[in-house]
């Protein structure tokens, strides 16, 4: 598991109850030292998230999804998301948010069958590219070659796919 | 007319039976396309192409074979209030202007709305409790859909919706519950807090801010990120029997307490329905409730109460117009909507003491 605040492996691992709500957060053992984390006599998540707010706004102002337009603003106050972009680009706004609202912060259900030969698709390309990048290294030219080639038509599939 | 499907029952369909308590269970998936902005941010020309997108995946579809499709902007007002007290569609698509749809299979219970908050809001509905069912049927429909439309999906959040709160599975699993005895005991307001702290909400008929008319509630999960379907399920399930528990508790306490109260009332409300002349819908709700509750008592025949759950649709404004066949403005419908009830119950029994003295 990483550290909520930087990608860090989490040790410190809190859950406090706030307004009936379960807030969970993972941190590394710097950014505990440094949140004030290891002194539980004042200790609080909403502190905490108070403060990753208020570092996350001064970022955040200007965020605006280059894909479907919709802009922080508008994600702050109505809530809604505009496209699956908006997934990457508010992403680090909308985490702290996850947290709060769900039992987890990972998907555990479901997985559609067209996203799974993607997702797989994608892992065999990474395959080959290594492959190609060994092969490489052990000037193995010929290898190389018919690689780059299977590479490239992998490639191409991807794109029908997608 | 589109509503003309609901005053002849489709082949095969068996009138549902109720049992105490729990009215219907429902499952609502929440998808959105791959490459099209979701609806609430989409042009008119994307939502349409989304909309045609559905339609043609969706006629396709093993368990959508002979099912209703039709656009919202076809469909008279009164159609879409019909549509929403059937609790088929939601409020929110009632009111869309353009580019949304509905698919309706042929036995009514899978209805799914294209262009609502997300592009396609799969629901399957069926009466009492069965989830086991509902998500069987649910998963089936939205593979089979899967398999003709690509979602947009993400391998650590799940299916991406509009709002974060239906990300992952997008699922929304809820039941209606008749709870009379925890209305009547004043414990209604302690179980909303007991089952807020599980993750799982309290709502009124009609959704989000209604009222719980007919002491009858929506309970759904709130969180959908983090567990799977089945696990959802479970933790759900197993609140709802809890609930379950506490209203025949509370009903026994309040028979037990007061007994003689409490007869008045259920009394009182068959007198009521048997020889109105003008009913509001929420007073018809309310006489309809105590008539379930005396028919789980044992003290009118179990028909009453396959009788009051046609009756807490019949009674809605939409409906009593639809069986005028035309609009009616509010006061007429009062007359018309008593009519119906003092037709319905005319032959209803007085109530039986006996079960409360065994």
């Amino acid at each position: 598991m990483k550290c909520h605040h930087c990608d860090k492996q989490a040790t410190v691992h809190l859950t406090q109850i706030l307004n009936g709500q379960m807030h969970k957060m993972d941190l590394c053992e710097a950014c505990a030292q440094e949140k004030g984390v290891t002194n539980p006599e004042n200790l609080s998540i909403g502190n905490l998230m108070e403060q990753d707010g208020a570092e996350v706004d001064s970022v955040s102002g200007s965020m605006v999804c280059e894909t479907c337009g919709t802009t922080h603003q508008e994600f702050k106050k109505g809530g809604r998301l505009g496209c699956e972009a908006c997934y990457h680009v508010f992403r680090p706004v909308l985490d702290p948010l996850l947290d709060g609202m769900h039992a987890g912060v990972r998907h555990q259900g479901k997985v559609p069958a067209g996203s799974k030969s993607r997702v797989d698709f994608e892992q065999s390309i990474g395959l080959v590219r290594k492959e190609l990048q060994e092969a490489v290294e052990r000037e193995d030219f010929e290898k190389a070659a018919e690689l780059r080639d299977k590479l490239h038509d992998m490639e191409n599939e991807a794109k029908t796919i997608a | 007319m589109f509503h003309d499907l609901f005053t002849t029952p489709g082949k095969g369909r068996k009138l549902p039976k109720s049992i105490p308590v729990t009215l219907s269970t429902r499952i609502r998936l929440a998808r959105n396309l791959r490459e099209f902005p979701f609806p609430g941010r989409a042009e008119t020309s994307q939502k349409r192409a989304v909309l045609t997108k559905c339609m043609d995946a969706l006629s396709d579809v093993k368990g959508l074979n002979d099912s209703f499709s039709v656009e919202v902007d076809d469909l008279s007002e009164l159609d879409r209030q019909i549509l929403v007290e059937k609790h088929l569609i939601s409020p929110e698509l009632s009111q869309v202007e353009e580019g949304s749809g509905i698919v309706l299979s042929e036995d009514r219970n899978c209805c799914i709305m294209i262009n609502e908050e997300d592009h396609l809001r799969i629901q399957v509905l069926r009466p009492g409790l069965d989830f086991g069912s509902v998500w069987k049927l649910a998963d089936a429909l939205d593979t089979g859909i899967e398999s003709a439309i690509s979602y947009a999906y993400d391998g650590e959040l799940g299916f991406l919706t509009a709002c974060p709160t239906n990300l992952g599975t997008g699922m929304r699993a809820s039941v209606m519950m008749h709870l009379p005895g925890l209305v009547m005991s004043k414990n209604m307001d302690k179980v909303i807090n007991a089952v807020n702290q599980l993750g799982i909400a309290v709502r009124g008929l009609f959704g989000e801010g209604s009222d719980a008319n007919g002491s009858i509630f929506q309970i759904s999960n709130q969180q959908t990120l983090g567990e799977s379907e089945p696990a959802i399920i479970e933790r759900l399930d197993s609140t709802l029997n809890n609930i379950v528990r506490q209203e025949n508790f509370a009903r026994e306490k309040l028979l037990q307490d007061d007994g003689v109260r409490l007869m008045d009332k259920m009394s009182r409300a068959v007198g009521n329905l048997k020889t109105c002349y003008l009913m509001q819908s929420s007073e018809a709700m309310d006489c309809l409730s105590l008539v379930r509750l005396a028919s789980d008592f044992g003290m009118l025949p179990e028909k009453y109460r396959n009788l009051a759950d046609r009756m807490f649709i019949e009674v809605q404004p939409g409906h009593v117009q639809l069986s005028a066949g035309k609009p009616v403005e509010a006061g007429f419908r009062d007359s018309l909507r008593a009519e119906l009830l003092r037709k319905e119950f005319l032959r209803a029994p007085q109530i039986d003491p006996s079960p409360a003295a065994g």
